[in-house]
């Protein structure tokens, strides 16, 4: 089977999030960016699949030149090959322009199964994968806590606030994982290693038959028109446990003052 | 131009509206005239109960396969009834459900949609503005372009539900749903135990981070958790590491709280943490680290091992 795993190449999580207050975009500095830590989980249920049923894992990506990071970074883990659709018409995509130009890149792909993360870590919308699948016409399985192919058909535990629903459909569909379905691989030395000459194309708009005034700036219906900082710290008391309990009594003093105990 | 018409997307949880759904009907009377979407076999007490809380009019498809098969019915028919009702707004609570039909609505209409706002309003010249959390220490101002409606999903508790006291028309919606928008079917729906926090609905949560060292310590803030009648919640990081499951998660992707209380131990403060408790009332943090950020939002920090405080302050409220 063909598994095509979205990917996306974020500032790292840990790091505080900077917004440039001029373009009001999210500062992206390549040196601060990683591969999503929840795509990692996508890319590991994909590994895990073609392992069991054999095919190809091919990685894609929209971004800048420097996203190729991320999708080394998969190919590392084992993926198999990589599309970066890269495109300086696409700065200020939303996410419908970026659901259009990966669904052109993923669509001569013809594959089994496409694979998201719930949310990406930086934007988390999480509407991405279902705008995808529309564009797609495939059917949209959510939240997986497990992913499982017999034969051509998908079956998913779809987390739910409840508890999970057991769906199905038929394949080609679209899966998107939570960190449920599994702990994600480290690359190995020879993985980092064979990443390097692992195949990845680049596409351009053009090449992929996108109409530059559906993507970008210029296909975007979300229009950010301010950026404000609110940023409060409150001057609240710190004390210091000294070993003797006595923050114990601080704690206690302030659960009163606010009737809580 | 007449009254803004305002959808609400209306999930139906155990025969009752959906308590995020019910939030999303006091923004929608404050900018024209509510009215929800009902795809799914319910009783007439929930229908009945989102005119009391300002629902004017509920389109409501009394069909079962809503529940047989997942997300593209609903959004065939949603599709068509935009198409013959012009809504000019819909708005969609922060469900899991409710995500997937927004998100294939996007890609389907070729429509623009906001993700996690916590404000919502039109600006005099009818331009929709909306506020969405852009980091800890931000907040954007976005709109959207293009054709009616606009789409727009909230973040849990961005409005408070009221009960305004109305009553509510019901048309029933008789689309027939074709067979090839039934993909997903669902082949089982498992309860699991209610155990576990109620996070959204505690007024006070004890949560935890890494700073316990490990999962078993999880123990001592359930302890202080249920003397103060709480709830217990976690940071990313500890989720992360399975520690506990993801239902505990206090943050950006996981829940947005608003207790009176807020306790946060070995929590660092991390923004994703923040992005879901800075709406607590009061917050004490305990940290070993007197860098932490965390201390930066708490009305008492207290510099220390959250590991020796926490039991010997459940001990001491118990013995009150």
């Amino acid at each position: 089977m063909k598994i095509c795993v979205c990917v996306k190449h974020v500032p790292d999580p840990n790091l505080p999030v900077q917004v440039d207050l001029d373009t009001r975009r999210l500062v992206r500095d390549p040196a601060h960016c990683i591969l999503d830590p929840g795509d990692e989980y996508g890319v590991e249920t994909a590994l895990r699949l073609v392992e069991a049923h054999g095919g190809e894992v091919v990685v894609v990506s929209m971004g800048p030149p420097a996203a190729e990071d991320a999708l080394r970074r998969a190919m590392a883990m084992g993926a198999d090959r990589a599309i970066l659709v890269s495109d300086e018409a696409l700065a200020g995509s939303d996410v419908l322009a970026t659901a259009r130009a990966l669904a052109a890149a993923i669509r001569p792909e013809q594959p089994d199964l496409v694979l998201c993360a719930t949310e990406s870590t930086d934007a988390y919308t999480g509407l991405l994968p279902g705008a995808l699948a529309a564009l797609l016409d495939l059917p949209q399985l959510t939240f997986a806590r497990t992913v499982a192919v017999e034969g051509n058909i998908v079956t998913v535990q779809r987390a739910t606030e409840t508890g999970y629903q057991l769906v199905q459909a038929a394949l080609p569909a679209l899966v998107t994982v939570t960190a449920s379905v599994g702990e994600p691989r480290y690359p190995s030395f020879k993985g980092l290693m064979a990443a390097k000459r692992k195949p990845l194309i680049t596409r351009g708009l053009a090449v992929l038959g996108v109409e530059l005034r559906e993507v970008g700036e210029r296909g975007a219906r979300e229009r950010v028109l301010e950026v404000r900082e609110v940023r409060q710290v409150k001057q609240g008391r710190i004390v210091v446990e000294d070993g003797t309990g006595s923050s114990i009594e601080e704690i206690l003093a302030f659960l009163r003052s606010i009737q809580m105990v | 131009m007449g009254e803004r018409r305002v959808w609400v997307w209306t999930e139906i949880a155990s025969d009752a509206p959906h308590r995020l759904s019910l939030e999303l009907f006091t923004p929608a009377r404050a900018l024209g005239r509510a009215e929800a979407v009902v795809l799914g076999l319910t009783s007439e007490q929930a229908l009945e109960q989102l005119g009391e809380f300002g629902a004017q009019l509920v389109h409501y498809a009394a069909d079962p396969i809503y529940a047989q098969f997942l997300v593209e019915p609903h959004v065939a028919t949603l599709t068509s009834l935009i198409e013959s009702e012009r809504p000019d707004l819909l708005l969609f609570p922060s469900t899991p459900t409710a995500r997937d039909v927004l998100a294939r609505l996007v890609g389907q209409l070729g429509r623009g949609a906001i993700a996690n706002a916590v404000a919502l309003d039109y600006d005099t010249s009818g331009r929709l503005l909306a506020t969405v959390p852009c980091g800890a220490d931000a907040l954007a101002t976005v709109t959207l372009e293009g054709p009616l409606p606009h789409l727009v999903q909230l973040r849990p508790k961005a409005y408070a539900a009221e009960a305004v006291g109305g009553q509510t028309e019901v048309c029933l919606v008789d689309l027939p749903v074709a067979e090839t928008s039934c993909r997903v079917r669902v082949i089982e729906t498992v309860e699991q135990s209610a155990a576990g926090p109620n996070l959204e609905e505690a007024t006070v949560i004890v949560a935890g981070g890494r700073g316990l060292g490990r999962a078993e310590n999880f123990r001592l803030l359930e302890e202080l958790a249920n003397t103060l009648g709480g709830a217990v919640g976690a940071s990313r990081a500890v989720v992360d590491a399975g520690w506990v499951p993801y239902r505990y998660q206090v943050g950006q992707t996981g829940r947005t709280v608003k207790p009176t209380l807020y306790i946060a131990c070995g929590i660092s403060g991390a923004i994703q943490h923040v992005a879901g408790m800075r709406g607590s009332r009061y917050v004490i943090a305990i940290n070993t680290d007197p860098d932490a950020p965390i201390f930066e939002l708490a009305d008492l920090g207290v510099v220390g091992d959250a590991l020796t405080i926490v039991p010997k302050l459940t001990e001491r409220i118990r013995a009150r």
